[in-house]
């Protein structure tokens, strides 16, 4: 890579890095998502600041082609990332599910105890 | 009689049980998922309250957008009203919930639409009476008046009889009847984990058969649909049944939680 090369992606990822310091200090994204979020972003700027780091890695790994060893760390991550998510976004279904279903058996409790003449501010009164 | 195990904490303890009402001793509550209903409950209700006036009925609202809750609750039966909608399996779920704690010895499925016949609510009771915990009602029982479902789901529900052959080990006809009735214990069982999405009937048959409970077919009259239209779209079916088949293997070991302890 260029130097030139070099200095943007260095950039870009910087601006990244703090794009997500700000994401935190709004308190916009839970430390445990930021935390895996900024390694990556520290990797990327170790990659961009040091331009032989990826070669020597490759050689170690016995790839010979350099981009290939970024292009499959980073496949490698968004895969396990991406399956987390699918695994935390069924568990919040279930749970999503199973409040809705607590919910409409407390709403039968509300209106069985409104119909034994209990006073009941929240009941729907006709006007 | 094995007992199904119970993992205490989950579910609350059974409230005070109210006077026996149950056809044949058992206190027995008819759950109705209903979904945009409102036509044709009331039909439905007023059947089922002259069939059996003595059973509880729950008529669960998945959500819907016309005046299903206020049409029951006009028929002065028990709505609990889902806040928003959750799919038939949720529906069930709810009832099976509610039925395991308020003490209900038993409960019937029973759809909304007016297909279900109501006097065929007893030949049910009947097979949970005799032991049974699952009680599928078959609407393809007799040949004069057999349940007309046209080709594409016709060839459907043949691919789901030989999947379930295969692997349930048992042989059932009508699959996918939403038609049936379960015994306390099953309710226990499926109050925590009845399936959620399409094709829920296919896949609770093969979680019953798998985790051990008695499962019966029991020959059922059927009426034609009076109002709405099949919830079954044929190009959807290839995608369901191969869920079914991965939940399948995802339940090759059933939960220890749920499993029956014999």
């Amino acid at each position: 890579m260029s130097t030139r090369a070099h200095v943007l992606v260095l950039l870009v990822t910087l601006s990244t890095i703090l794009f997500l310091l700000r994401l935190l200090r709004r308190h916009k994204l839970p430390a445990r998502y930021a935390l895996l979020w900024l390694s990556v972003g520290g990797v990327l700027v170790a990659l961009a600041a040091s331009p032989t780091a990826l070669d020597r890695a490759s050689a170690w790994a016995g790839i010979s082609y350099a981009p290939a060893t970024f292009f499959l760390g980073a496949i490698t991550l968004l895969f396990l990332v991406v399956v987390q998510f699918s695994w935390e976004l069924s568990r919040l279904d279930d749970r999503t599910r199973d409040l809705a279903e607590e919910i409409a058996i407390l709403r039968i409790e509300r209106t069985g105890s409104a119909d034994e003449g209990a006073p009941d501010e929240l009941a729907e009164r006709p006007e | 009689m094995p007992s199904p195990s119970d993992p205490a904490g989950h579910r609350l303890p059974p409230r005070v049980p109210a006077p026996a009402t149950g056809t044949y001793g058992r206190r027995t509550l008819v759950v109705i998922p209903a979904l945009d209903e409102e036509q044709a409950l009331p039909g439905v209700l007023e059947e089922l309250a002259s069939q059996l006036p003595c059973a509880d009925i729950l008529v669960v609202d998945d959500g819907s957008t016309d005046g299903t809750a206020a049409a029951a609750r006009k028929a002065g039966v028990a709505v609990a009203e889902l806040p928003f909608h959750v799919g038939i399996g949720g529906a069930l779920q709810t009832g099976f919930r509610y039925a395991v704690r308020h003490g209900y010895e038993g409960a019937v499925q029973f759809d909304a639409d007016g297909q279900h016949d109501a006097t065929q609510v007893r030949t049910l009771l009947q097979a949970l009476e005799a032991g049974a915990d699952l009680v599928i009602g078959n609407r393809f029982a007799d040949a004069e008046d057999s349940y007309d479902v046209g080709r594409v789901r016709g060839r459907a529900m043949g691919v789901l009889r030989v999947l379930v052959r295969l692997l349930s080990g048992q042989r059932f006809v009508d699959t996918s009847s939403g038609f049936r009735a379960f015994s306390a214990r099953m309710l226990q069982y499926f109050a925590k984990s009845y399936p959620t999405e399409y094709l829920d009937s296919v896949e609770s048959l093969l979680l019953a058969c798998r985790a051990g409970f008695r499962v019966v077919e029991v020959p059922v009259h059927m009426r034609p649909r009076t109002m709405g239209s099949p919830s079954t779209r044929s190009y959807k079916l290839l995608y369901h049944y191969l869920r079914v088949i991965v939940s399948m293997i995802g339940q090759g070991a059933p939960r220890a939680e749920n499993r029956l302890t014999s």
